[in-house]
């Protein structure tokens, strides 16, 4: 059945266009248009006014090393991201959350900054922007801002993005014995919305072997992308052993507040993500 | 809006709204109708096609975001009545039964075999991860893709 739904669509070819077209208001972004493009029948929630095409501006693309940052246009594809020699060098952990969304088609078509803005709680790359300290760049015919990642998904699919602003970029900071992990549990390897995603960034204490700045965050346990902070302040400064896995999955169950939906329910969610958590640390303490 | 694409190798120019689907556009305007509507929501692969040479959903593609790009449908790949390698190593090994995920399947074949990666099973498996098979018959499907890569590598 085609759509009954065709809203308007403008594709400026410059940010200055865009702006202009933004600030008009009524209008949704559309890049990679896996999310938009299914909202266009109408089942899910209302489906946009009009729709701006952002796909020609190109000064949203490109992966690259600036200084102590790591930048990612907000146009890049998950096939970019699981290609991009920086990306398999300098965060590693970002290829491998972009290889676990959808398959060949989806990843061909949907863009980091489309997870970013579209903001579903179960996003597969947020926990990794929020465990490695990344900050999101939004623009508008008013104003360049950076937002820390921590602020940024703020309720149910809300974000801290006003209606007339773009996401531009993505700025993650270059920590030199960062370590990141990554983990997403799924019905099936592809095509699969995450019942739970987690992402544990750390750097390890040379001789003590104990972590420091620890950073854990997860999806699908909550209402958005969250920071475990009651967890992470107790693996901070701990060794990576038994006794820390178990203080620490008692911490993560009594923080984090999952749901049942079609997918899961909170019961499966709260012991999957404790286990996962657990045997990841105890894989960093047997090494 | 106006806009101009190549289909299977042709220059195309279609009037249409620049949020009407790929699909659509192929199916109801250009009567490409081996392109399949399965899901409608990029789930199920039945509407595979190659746009600039990558896979892609076709229900998830405005035509605005076409203009000027290519598109490689099911039709484009027998030359002159002739099947392709893809298509004659599907016959060989059985790989179609009911036949709606066959074009999308044939098209994700194709990308794969065009990534010139090695024709390994668990990358084959992965190359079709988007698209379902409803009489399950995977085995087969991945034994033709096999097939097809090895022969490219191996011309002769």
């Amino acid at each position: 059945m085609p759509n009954a739904v065709e809203p308007p669509v403008a594709s400026p070819s410059s940010l200055q266009d865009a702006y202009a077209l933004l600030a008009k208001g009524g209008y949704r972004p559309i890049a990679g248009g896996t999310d938009l493009m299914v909202q266009l029948t109408g089942e899910i929630g209302e489906p946009p006014e009009r729709v701006l095409d952002i796909s020609r501006l190109d000064r949203l693309r490109g992966i690259e090393r600036n200084a102590g940052w790591l930048v990612i246009g907000a146009l890049t594809t998950y096939t970019e991201l699981r290609r991009s020699p920086l990306i398999a060098e300098l965060l590693p952990a970002l290829a491998e959350a972009a290889a676990t969304i959808g398959a060949a088609q989806i990843q061909q078509r949907g863009t980091l900054g489309g997870n970013i803005a579209n903001a579903s709680p179960a996003g597969d790359t947020l926990p990794i922007l929020l465990a490695t300290d990344a900050r999101i760049v939004v623009g508008s015919g008013r104003q360049e801002r950076t937002i820390p990642a921590t602020e940024f998904w703020i309720g149910y699919r809300t974000t801290a993005r006003a209606d007339d602003e773009l996401v531009l970029r993505v700025e993650v900071p270059l920590v030199s014995d960062r370590r990141v992990r990554f983990r997403k549990i799924g019905t099936r390897r592809a095509q699969a919305i995450s019942k739970v995603v987690m992402a544990l960034s750390w750097s390890a204490d040379g001789r003590a072997g104990a972590w420091r700045n620890v950073r854990l965050a997860l999806g699908s346990v909550a209402e958005r992308p969250i920071r475990a902070w009651e967890t992470e302040a107790i693996l901070e400064g701990a060794r990576p052993d038994e006794e820390t896995a178990e203080r620490a999955v008692a911490a993560l169950a009594a923080e984090i507040h999952p749901i049942d939906d079609v997918r899961s329910t909170a019961e499966y969610r709260r012991a999957v993500a404790t286990r996962v958590l657990h045997r990841l640390i105890r894989e960093e303490g047997s090494r | 809006m106006s806009y101009r694409l190549q289909v299977n190798g042709e220059p195309v120019e279609v009037d249409a709204p620049g949020m009407r689907r790929l699909l659509d556009v192929l199916r109801e305007e250009l009567g490409l109708t081996g392109t399949k509507e399965g899901c409608g929501e990029g789930e199920c692969g039945a509407c595979s096609v190659l746009l600039d040479g990558a896979v892609v959903d076709a229900c998830l593609v405005p035509i605005c975001q076409v203009d000027g790009r290519a598109v490689t449908t099911v039709e484009g790949l027998a030359r002159e009545g002739v099947l392709n390698a893809l298509q004659a190593a599907f016959l060989e090994t059985g790989g179609a039964q009911c036949g709606i995920c066959t074009p999308g399947m044939l098209m994700a074949g194709e990308a794969f075999i065009a990534s010139g990666a090695a024709p390994e099973e668990d990358a084959i498996r992965e190359a079709i991860a988007g698209n379902l098979c409803r009489c399950t018959g995977y085995t087969k499907i991945i034994d033709a893709i096999a097939l097809a890569a090895e022969r490219r590598r191996v011309p002769g």
